[in-house]
């Protein structure tokens, strides 16, 4: 046997495959074709968790993606999934579940007290409570998380692979049930691109636990003609397990398909060539929406014990899985639906009592046909109190007044071990309220309904609001016929015959969006609306009373309808109390905005392949297996592995760097600069482009010379700075920052395209066509010249700032006489294949002078020796070239862009901040990069701050501290003493000039 | 995710463009015979309309190139989608 409630014949499982599972450590058996929730309840197992607030003992609710109460904990260790819903979770072998939100056990759970306690918990309870005081809050946090908890996530990185991938189609139809087949066998037989998307395991939907005709035979089998129909159609995929979760701009919906969650974890090894899931990106020229209905609980007094479900539920688990929910139920129903869960209980043995909030019920249609069927029909009745602590196991009726806010007779006790409820349905509009479609409420099924489209979207069937299959497989036809002709395409040929359904007349609905209990709301028993949230009407009635009236703030305080199930069952419950409550009606509430993804989506999915290695490029240098083999560390420069400093054996940061400053200034030292941005600019109109994207003027520069330019955005502020060197006649070589490179880029080609067509200049990056090896220091040209022997590296014909085309190691080479070190120095760029054989070649021929690598880190001391600015790090994007010390490079012989912000009357005040240096007191205390500059440090604040620290090093070069800041006022206050503001001292310093090594120059030129 | 169609290469996926807020605004070309206020109007202010707005988009992972486009602020319907060297389409709606 697999459980004592297991009928013993019919429903879709598979009693051939018996599957063994685990729930809270206790070992039972299921079938195949089962879910967690079906081979728990033939089990006889409905007490699944404990509530979010209250902990309350909750069951198995529904049969499908709305479960707000079955969350479970699936699988241990890495696979383990928090917050997963047993209704939809498939059994496989060996599955290990485990209950939430209860401490030690699930039957035995301490955190119950808040239950007793209730009364002192309503809504925006924490938010009144833990206001005061204000730093306390996360303390309070910490405290309240850990209470009001819901699964565990994993604490070791997922071992499972997903991926992401991109489809298009002509029709995208969401729904696999009667509609949802009918619209995509209609629009497949036109000859369009179809995708079915269902998020079952089987094709069919609600037909699936159903036992209506179609063409007078079983359901199933049109079901089956039509899958067979559909696969055999190339125009047509079909995904199964799959869930539309999203519905954006431009009729691009995202779908979660499950590829082997139902196998269970793989071992290592196994299965690798199929993902855990794909999430599909689906760009659709239609859409059908069948995405069918979703039922509504009623809410009474104590409505969420363990036993108590939605009617379609019990059906479903009867039906479709062959379990009996219970021995005796009490069926409590507003609307004819579920009295089909009524006569099919009834057959299967199962004792039923119908309480009916119609005054009608028992009197025509299918209560009359319950009423023959041996079932007793309690018309204008409620359950009106429950009792049962880990399972019901009675409930109260009573008759209740023509206007459904009292009772109107005594109180009758059944007993029972099932209460099954019905409150009408609601058509699932997530996705079309997602594509911006405005909904609309119908009084008729009491529920919204989808009104007027934003997007190429249509609803049919359930979904549109028809409830009987007739309606279902006529919309979804006729949906799938226009929604093909919209894309052109159209069948050819005699129309097949339509199938053909029976429908009956139904009573209406009486929507009572509260039931009255024995006492006053709010006042004993809890009445639930929102049952993930533990939201009740007392607390949506307290909300309107404190002024929460709109749909959105009563979400907010109350939580109804957050959560993982996003309030399925509970939104439109919400709404029809807080309407009473202001007396109103429901359309003059609204609605709150539904949100994806509709159930909730893996980060896996969303991250795809997109994850370690694969989570952003990596760029390297031609060098960089050479920095790898020599021990470098590396810095991350934008994407780009820098090295950061070669230490040496025993060597620790600092040393390393000190030793690489000084290899520079001695002898000789060698930098990796193939990452700065290389962009070769040809044309005509080069030089005048070049004069409006920089401060400086550039008509005057001649081939085999270089210009330092500073790059401003329109509002006047340092954006980008580097070299440029004029190759030829319209021929230009600009640099840039390392990481600035494409923005300047794109900045450049945004100017030429959009303002300036008319100048014929061409810009293309070489970053990665060219490496660079800059080999700087006293000994730097003597190393050249042995390479380059026929190189002119005369410092009267070759200075600082200038360019020359030559063999370097015998490979064709541009070397550029530049230097961010103040030392003389060269670039010498080569094509990138040649890159590592030159630095070979320099390694090789510079050990007679010790040649030195070094890395960023020793580049930024040696050029904050210099005050060399960084852009990024000495400006922040507030800095003119003024405030940088750049007043003079600025021309005013043309415009250029920024220009004109420069001339407003704030860049003129004297007090704006401005780079200056900063020199110690105490020679050896190095200032922490970022710390406030003051006038006068104070015990309290406020102290009025002046500037901050933007560079600070240890210069090994003079042998004491040195820092760089932007200082108010700072270029007027040379030579006078500010202070450090740390965090218990000031720390005195005198402002200085920035250059804090060779200021004539001299090594520079030489 | 919008459907862009780049007047180069065709319907692309948002994903593939950069967005260059409101379009047709010139840079003046005498800067230095503007206030204050109107060179801070031609930097800082622009139109945020609710329906048409012109704007401007760049297949930054495409071509490269800039254009121009008309949306629907309230829809993000397209309207038009036109070369940065073709007339200003009129589109009232």
């Amino acid at each position: 046997m697999t459980g004592r409630f297991r009928l013993p014949e019919g429903g879709r499982v598979d009693r051939g495959r018996r599957i063994s599972f685990t729930f809270d450590g206790k070992a039972y058996h299921g079938l195949g074709g089962d879910t967690l929730a079906s081979a728990l309840l033939a089990n006889g197992v409905h007490l699944t968790g404990r509530s979010f607030k209250y902990h309350r003992p909750r069951g198995i609710m529904t049969a499908g993606p709305e479960e707000p109460n079955a969350l479970i904990q699936l699988e241990p260790g890495a696979h383990t999934q928090p917050n997963t819903r047993a209704t939809v979770i498939e059994l496989y072998e060996n599955l290990a579940a485990a209950s939430q939100n209860n401490w030690p056990s699930l039957e035995n759970d301490v955190g119950e007290v808040n239950n007793l306690l209730g009364r002192f918990f309503p809504a925006g309870f924490y938010y009144k409570t833990f206001m005061w005081p204000g730093k306390a809050w996360h303390f309070y946090e910490y405290i309240i998380r850990r209470a009001a908890g819901l699964g565990r996530v994993p604490e070791t990185p997922d071992p499972d692979r997903y991926e992401r991938i991109y489809a298009h189609c002509d029709v995208l139809v969401v729904g696999g049930g009667p509609a949802g087949l009918a619209a995509a066998l209609a629009a497949g037989r036109a000859g369009a691109r179809v995708i079915l998307a269902d998020e079952q395991n089987e094709l069919g939907g609600a037909l699936l636990a159903d036992k209506v005709a179609i063409d007078g035979k079983p359901a199933m089998q049109w079901v089956g003609a039509t899958v067979a129909a559909l696969q055999k159609m190339d125009n047509v995929r079909l995904f199964g397990r799959t869930t539309a979760f999203g519905y954006y701009d431009h009729n691009y919906l995202g779908l979660l398909e499950r590829v082997t969650d139902h196998l269970g974890p793989q071992p290592a090894g196994v299965g690798e060539e199929l993902p855990r899931q794909r999430l599909w990106k689906v760009r659709a020229k239609q859409v059908v929406l069948a995405a069918g209905a979703i039922e509504r609980p009623l809410v009474f007094a104590d409505n969420d014990r363990p036993g108590v479900m939605l009617a379609g539920a019990a059906r479903t688990y009867l039906n479709r899985y062959g379990v009996k929910p219970g021995r005796r139920a009490v069926i409590f129903t507003n609307n004819d639906s579920a009295y089909s869960a009524a006569l099919d209980l009834k057959a299967a043995g199962v004792q039923v009592t119908v309480a009916d909030l119609r005054h009608d019920a028992g009197q025509h249609g299918v209560s009359l046909d319950a009423m023959g069927a041996g079932i007793e029909v309690l018309a204008e009745h409620a359950i009106v109190e429950t009792q049962g602590r880990k399972r019901v196991n009675s409930v109260k009726v009573a008759r209740i007044n023509p206007a459904g806010d009292a009772l109107a007779g005594g109180t009758r006790r059944i007993e029972c071990d099932v209460v099954c409820m019905s409150g009408g349905w609601n058509p699932t509009v997530h996705l079309f309220s997602q594509s911006a479609g405005k909904l609309r409420f119908d009084e008729a099924i009491a529920a919204f309904v989808p009104d007027k489209a934003a997007q190429a979207v249509a609803a049919a069937g359930a979904c549109n609001g028809a409830f009987d299959l007739a309606g279902c497989l006529r919309e979804g036809d006729a949906a799938g016929i226009d929604a093909a002709a919209a894309t052109g395409f159209k069948a050819k040929g005699r129309a097949p015959n339509k199938p053909k359904a029976e429908t009956r007349a139904e009573s209406p609905i009486r929507p009572l969006w509260l039931v009255p209990g024995l006492k006053p709301v709010g006042q004993g028993g809890k009445h639930f609306v929102d049952f993930q949230n533990d939201a009740t009407a007392a607390d949506v009635q307290l909300a309107a009373r404190e002024s929460f009236i709109s749909v959105e703030h009563l979400k907010r305080y109350t939580t109804t309808g957050m959560g993982t199930d996003q309030g399925k069952t509970s939104n439109v419950n919400a709404l029809g109390i807080l309407a009473r409550a202001r007396q109103e009606d429901i359309p003059a509430v609204g609605t709150t905005t539904f949100r994806p993804p509709y159930t909730p989506v893996t980060f896996g999915a969303i991250a795809g392949r997109d994850i370690g290695a694969l989570a952003d490029p990596v760029r390297t240098t031609p060098m960089h297996r050479w920095h790898v083999n020599a021990g470098a560390e590396f810095e991350d420069v934008g994407q780009w592995k820098r090295p950061f400093y070669y230490p040496r054996a025993g060597e620790g940061m600092r040393d390393a760097v000190n030793r690489e400053v000084l290899a520079v200034r001695d002898s000789v030292g060698i930098l990796d600069a193939t990452t700065l941005g290389k962009i070769d600019i040809q044309g005509p109109d080069a030089a005048e482009f070049l004069n409006w994207v920089y401060v400086n003027g550039w008509k005057t520069l001649k081939p085999g010379r270089c210009r330092y330019g500073l790059m401003l955005h329109e509002d006047g502020m340092i954006f980008d700075d580097g070299v440029t060197a004029c190759l030829g006649e319209n021929h230009y070589l600009m640099h840039t920052t390392t990481s600035g490179a494409a923005n300047v880029l794109a900045w450049l080609e945004e100017w030429l395209q959009t303002e300036w067509p008319h100048l014929k200049v061409f810009c293309t990056t070489v970053t990665e066509q060219f490496a660079v090896a800059n080999i700087a220091g006293p000994n730097a040209s003597r190393l050249l010249k042995e390479l380059g022997p026929d190189l002119d590296l005369d410092p009267k014909t070759f200075p600082h700032m200038s360019v020359q085309h030559g063999p370097v190691a015998g490979i064709p080479a541009r070397v550029f006489r530049v230097s961010f070190t103040g030392e003389a120095s060269y670039e010498i760029n080569v094509p990138s294949s040649y890159g590592m054989a030159l630095w070979r070649a320099l390694i090789t021929a510079g050990e007679k002078y010790a040649i030195t690598p070094f890395g960023t880190e020793a580049l930024h001391v040696l050029r904050a020796e210099k005050g060399y600015i960084m852009v990024g790090q000495d400006t922040d994007g507030t800095m003119t070239p003024a405030d940088a010390g750049f007043g003079r490079m600025v021309s005013t012989k043309k415009d250029f862009l920024g220009r004109r912000s420069l001339s407003r009357a704030d860049m003129q005040k004297p007090d704006r901040k401005q780079l200056v240096g900063l020199l110690t007191d105490d020679p050896k205390e190095v200032l922490p990069e970022g710390a406030h500059v003051v006038e006068q440090f104070k015990e309290q604040p406020p102290m009025p701050h002046l500037g901050h620290v933007t560079s600070s090093y240890w210069s090994p070069t003079i042998g004491r501290s040195i820092a760089l800041a932007v200082v108010r006022g700072g270029f007027e206050r040379k030579g006078s003493k500010l202070q450090v503001a740390l965090r218990d001292r000031g720390v005195p310093v005198t402002v200085t000039d920035t250059v804090f090594v060779d200021p004539e120059g001299k090594r520079l030129h030489g | 995710m919008l459907l862009i169609t780049c007047p180069y290469c065709g319907p692309r996926s948002e994903e593939e463009f950069a967005y260059g807020g409101e379009g047709h605004i010139a840079r003046p070309a005498d800067t230095d015979g503007l206030s204050d206020d109107e060179w801070a109007d031609y930097l800082f202010m622009r139109t945020n309309p609710k329906g048409v707005h012109y704007e401007r988009w760049v297949h930054a992972h495409g071509c490269r190139r800039w254009f121009n486009a008309v949306r629907d602020t309230a829809t993000n319907e397209f309207l038009a989608f036109y070369r940065v060297d073709e007339k200003k389409p009129e589109i009232d709606r």
